[in-house]
């Protein structure tokens, strides 16, 4: 699962310390969509950027372990249970991945974890909505998740070698986790009323969220021009938004269920699907941390990171003792 | 003479479900990721093994239950797993201990199942050995780091072996339908891989500077559906959409 650009730097200020020329030959390279190699010279704010949006995607996948994982232990068959179990575990795995790949940048996962619990690193604001019945477990898979895709696959294009190659096997997963959320979804469609009230109660719910993860519309969004040219974005806010609501206006269809937009309509001259104006107050308070559960999401993780450090250091400890009797 | 061995099976199954069950509450708060992610493949194998044990077992009762009827529509007295599986995690040495002292006893069991002349069993065997063997190396792996680690873990691990020693026999227990299966050369009696058992978490705890605690009361009554406190809330949060919505599938 992914996140949007939800920290604030300010990229273009030291661009103007940096080497005119080397900065104009890397600016060359990436124009031409070559790949940069973590050895490579690179701005400062180029490397600061990575870092930050790296460790806000593997921050994103960690936390959002957490409103799944709240209904791992209520999945209603074994077989669910299985399937959500490896499905989050995915997400583990993509957190891995990608702390890995920003560590490549000169930054310690433990660094990142840190600027995480201490507040100054965000992750993906749609993780501090809750998950309130099984539905929303299939909600997550084909809208959140969805949602990821969208934003994931130009990335797999991005300019950054490690975070392009991490991306290629993050996507794969994700798309096959969207099949997952909507096959959950299509087993309560063909189901009792109650379990397709379940599907409508978690869609109005989710539906909203889903649209802001593509973050502010463009005008807004101060840093979209500089990541584009970097190629760490590829496409607008807007642009990737449009073609989600594109692409899933007629899976909510086939699942029987209604976009809790009333301003939804085809619009046969644009070829596109027109929608509501998003709340973006309510965006922006999600990104302060005032999401319905940022606290209990942000210190379930401090939580496990401190009830887990006695293990850790056990580890370490372990380790360092194992490894002066082989140097004995 | 099927009704035993659906008996041994739910026994065997109950096991997989519950432990696996309890793993699932490790998920997204392990002590780092790699951690969380191996503890979810630990479940991910025990509820395999769960859904394998149960439907077969659901096929011999010839009552139209599967796994899911099985897992999700019993009550606690109708469980037989063992009182160890259920225990609560606790702490990660809690967690480790109970792995240990369980999948020990487990690898060595379905070793010896893969020798069944019941073939569906033999063959479940054969799968779920390999499995069980890995999870025995896991925990003897952080049995040792922690036993060997810091005087913190140390001592966590003293206190998990003592906190999980006095279900050890209920883990061995040879109820009548077990002892029925066994006579019938079906599955090997539980009390013969006791000897083994205790030489080999013995040998994991003195690598891990760690001895075998004293002997204890033992508290038995998995098999025969007497469970310890925990079992009926892990039975209420796991069970509670299939019994809220019994018409529906999932």
């Amino acid at each position: 699962m992914y996140t949007t650009e939800l920290g604030k730097v300010s990229p273009l200020q030291d661009g103007a310390q940096e080497d005119p020329e080397r900065l104009a030959a890397f600016e060359t390279r990436v124009a031409a969509d070559e790949f940069v190699e973590p050895k490579d010279w690179m701005p400062q704010a180029y490397r600061r950027t990575l870092v930050r949006q790296i460790s806000q995607h593997a921050h994103s996948e960690i936390v959002g372990m957490l409103p799944e994982g709240n209904w791992l232990t209520r999945a209603p068959s074994l077989q669910r249970k299985a399937i959500l179990l490896a499905k989050i575990q995915d997400e583990g795995g993509h957190g891995l991945y990608l702390y890995c790949a920003a560590e490549t940048l000169g930054t310690s996962r433990e660094e990142m974890i840190d600027a995480l619990h201490s507040g100054r690193a965000k992750y993906s604001t749609i993780f501090n909505y809750p998950t309130l019945n099984w539905a929303d477990i299939g909600a997550i898979g084909w809208l959140v998740d969805g949602a990821a895709i969208m934003n994931q696959v130009p990335l797999q294009r991005t300019s950054y070698g490690p975070y392009a190659r991490a991306m290629v096997r993050i996507c794969k997963e994700e798309s096959f986790h969207q099949r997952q959320g909507y096959d959950l979804l299509l087993a309560l469609a063909k189901g009792t009323a109650a379990q397709k009230a379940m599907s409508q109660d978690a869609l109005n719910r989710w539906w909203w969220p889903a649209l802001m993860m593509f973050g502010p519309p463009d005008e807004d969004s101060p840093n979209s021009a500089q990541s584009i040219r970097w190629r760490i974005k590829r496409e607008t806010n807007d642009q990737l938004r449009q073609k989600f609501v594109d692409a899933t206006v007629p899976q909510a269809e086939l699942l029987g269920l209604t976009i809790p937009d009333p301003d939804l309509n085809w619009n046969e001259q644009r070829g596109h699907y027109d929608f509501g104006a998003i709340e973006w107050d309510e965006f922006y308070a999600v990104v302060r941390g005032e999401g319905p559960t940022a606290k209990e999401r942000i210190t379930a993780r401090r939580d496990a990171w401190a009830n887990g450090a006695w293990v850790r250091e056990a580890a370490a400890a372990f380790e360092a003792k194992r490894a002066a009797r082989v140097a004995a | 003479m099927e009704y035993s061995l659906f008996r041994a099976l739910t026994q065997l199954g109950d096991d997989s479900l519950i432990l696996g069950q309890r793993l699932c509450e490790w998920c997204g708060h392990g002590p780092t990721i790699e951690v969380d992610l191996g503890l979810s493949n630990l479940a991910l194998d025990l509820i395999g093994q769960a859904t394998m044990l149960l439907d077969y077992a659901g096929e011999l009762e010839g009552g139209g239950r599967d796994a899911d009827a099985l897992a999700f529509h019993r009550n606690a007295e109708q469980f037989a797993n063992c009182l160890l599986a259920e225990q609560p995690n606790g702490d990660f040495a809690r967690t480790v201990v109970r792995h240990l002292l369980f999948a020990t006893y487990a690898s060595a069991l379905y070793e010896a199942l893969t020798a069944s002349p019941d073939a569906r069993l033999a063959e479940i065997a054969a799968k779920a050995v390999k499995e069980l063997r890995y999870h025995a190396d896991f925990a003897a792996d952080w049995a040792e780091r922690l036993g060997d680690g810091t005087e913190e873990s140390r001592a966590r691990m003293a206190e998990a072996l003592d906190w999980h020693w006095r279900f050890v026999n209920d883990l061995f227990h040879d109820d009548r339908d077990w002892a029925a299966c066994a006579a019938r050369g079906l599955v090997p009696l539980r009390q013969s891989l006791r000897y083994g058992f205790e030489r080999d978490v013995s040998a994991i705890l003195e690598r891990a500077g760690l001895a075998l605690p004293r002997k204890v009361w033992p508290i038995v009554g998995g098999r025969s559906g007497q469970h310890s406190e925990h079992l009926s809330v892990l039975l209420a949060t796991m069970q509670v959409l299939p019994r809220a919505h019994p018409e529906a599938v999932w």
